[in-house]
């Protein structure tokens, strides 16, 4: 008995570390004194001028899109590079892995520096599409990181039986090989827009001066203060993730071997 | 359908946003303004500014990481016992929180750590000395083990759930006791997870700019804020690029090793 509460204690206070930086935002959102030094009272203001701040508005959009749009193109070109792996000689597989597995291993402020050399070098201007392109290329080892496991629990000969019965090779792509794959195709776009999401350093070297992030904004912002609006925006983005992630463990599966 | 063909978007962008950029880093790291071929730059990291630096990032980034594992493993073996659904646990310890964006959470911080901060606060009412880490090298440490503990529980967790359990049962019954059995069993088998999360701590907390910035209070200057700087402010990207090849350096050493231990990429998988 002493044993499981220790463990419970030990996992409470770990939660409570990771935790505490994000309750104190929501807090500081609904501050009504300006800084964040001290408590002024609770407020909504900051929630409804946040609707009415453009710039702050504009940001959201930005990252919105540009997590959005990176995710779904690396799961595409991760997908497609996980399948055509599977049927690689081991080597060039290996090799192939290796150069994949780069910018997650690799440091970012690297990463960032190496991409802001290379567009500078093609001429590329600085601007959304260049943080696009930042962000395609660092998402795609987590797409293929999710779906690579999947793809080697898949049974050849399903696929080949589907192409004995005179299906198509795609036909016997989209019947056979892509339901089961989808769970991990569907948890690397997941990631990947999770991390585009939270990226600052790539963001940081590869921006072109017009156009901000919400963690670019944010930076800029360290120094002279960060506006509250921002902190009810995380909070807005926080809590409706929360919930979204509730409904989705908590709602009933038509199968039952479904656990939350 | 060549399935050859496939691989050739894959290869075309890693060549280009992978391979070209970093051939372009050890271009700009060993060539000068004039584009001749010298190694000041690289050699640059001996001048007392940038050694000071650099150990500076080395010593933090050891501590952090040290401290990552000692916390990580306890709660990875905690929770690998627990019957937990896996996808809750590593969405609510290392996905959601990311929703919250990171320099703010780190920023946060500042805001808890504060001469009269809510630490402090909590402190004064419960009668106990004040804390005061801000703009210290410990207020980093605390903000890399915050920012990348995730990093070493995930690996670790990932090898631990894949033990057997006939392997750990098979120890008990030729009389090891708890403690033997962790010590000649259970760790000797977790051992890649331990070294791929040292990695997943280690480069990231030795490279980071934001957070020394942030909880540092610009006072401590690390190998990555120099190199930020470089390109950013002064705009000598030989030189940015020169330091950046020396970080290299440790971050290749890295990723040998843990390409050594973990051949089948199959410890981070999420």
């Amino acid at each position: 008995m002493m044993k499981t509460a220790a463990k419970k204690i030990y996992i409470a206070l770990i939660f409570i570390f990771l935790y505490a930086p994000i309750a104190t935002l929501i807090v500081l959102s609904f501050n009504a004194s300006k800084t964040r030094a001290k408590w002024g009272g609770f407020t909504l203001k900051w929630y409804r001028s946040l609707f009415e701040n453009e710039v702050i508005m504009q940001a959201l959009w930005n990252t919105l899109a540009i997590a959005f749009l990176s995710a779904l193109a690396a799961t595409l070109i991760g997908t497609i590079a996980c399948l055509s792996m599977q049927c690689m000689k081991k080597r060039n597989r290996t090799i192939l892995m290796g150069i994949t597995n780069i910018p997650m291993l690799n440091a970012e402020i690297v990463t960032g520096i190496s991409l802001m050399l290379l567009f500078i070098s093609l001429g590329i201007k600085f601007g959304f599409l260049t943080i696009l392109l930042a962000h395609i290329t660092f998402n795609i080892p987590y797409v293929i990181l999710s779906v690579m496991p999947r793809m080697k629990q898949l049974n050849p000969h399903t696929y080949e039986a589907a192409l004995d019965l005179g299906a198509s090779q795609l036909t016997a792509f989209f019947k056979v090989v892509f339901p089961d794959i989808l769970p991990g195709i569907l948890s690397g776009f997941l990631m990947a827009f999770t991390m585009s999401l939270d990226d600052f350093i790539i963001t940081h070297f590869t921006k072109g001066p017009g156009i901000d992030t919400l963690s670019t904004k944010i930076y800029t912002e360290v120094k002279k203060g960060i506006k509250p609006e921002m902190y009810a925006l995380s909070a807005i983005i926080f809590v409706s993730v929360l919930i979204l992630l509730i409904l989705v463990n908590y709602t009933p599966k038509r199968n039952g071997n479904h656990k939350a | 359908m060549n399935k050859k063909l496939l691989s050739a978007p894959f290869i075309f962008w890693s060549v280009l946003f992978i391979l070209v950029p970093l051939c372009m880093v050890f271009y700009y790291g060993l060539t000068d303004k004039t584009g001749a071929f010298t190694l000041n730059n690289i050699l640059a990291i001996a001048t007392q500014e940038h050694s000071k630096a650099l150990w500076e990032s080395i010593k933090l980034s050891l501590i952090s990481t040290v401290i990552c594992f000692l916390l990580a493993y306890p709660l990875a073996m905690i929770l690998s016992h627990m019957n937990t659904n896996k996808n809750s646990f590593i969405v609510l310890i290392f996905i959601l929180p990311m929703w919250m964006n990171f320099l703010l959470r780190t920023l946060a911080w500042q805001t808890l750590l504060e001469k009269t901060g809510v630490i402090n606060s909590v402190l004064s009412f419960l009668h106990l000395p004040a804390l005061n880490i801000i703009n210290t090298p410990y207020a980093i440490v605390l903000g890399m083990v915050y920012n990348f503990l995730p990093f070493m529980v995930l690996p670790i967790y990932n090898v631990l759930v894949k033990i057997d359990v006939n392997v750990i049962n098979a120890a008990r019954d030729l009389g090891a006791n708890s403690f033997q059995t962790f010590l000649k069993i259970i760790f000797p088998l977790s051992i890649p997870g331990v070294i791929s999360g040292i990695t997943m701590v280690f480069v990231p907390a030795l490279t980071t700019f934001v957070i020394s910035k942030i909880l540092g209070g610009s006072k401590i200057l690390l190998i990555g804020n120099v190199i930020e700087q470089e390109f950013t402010q002064t705009g000598n990207w030989h030189l940015g690029s020169g330091l950046s090849i020396v970080l290299m350096l440790f971050i290749i050493f890295n990723m040998v090793i843990s390409a050594v231990t973990d051949k089948d990429g199959e410890v981070n998988a999420l």
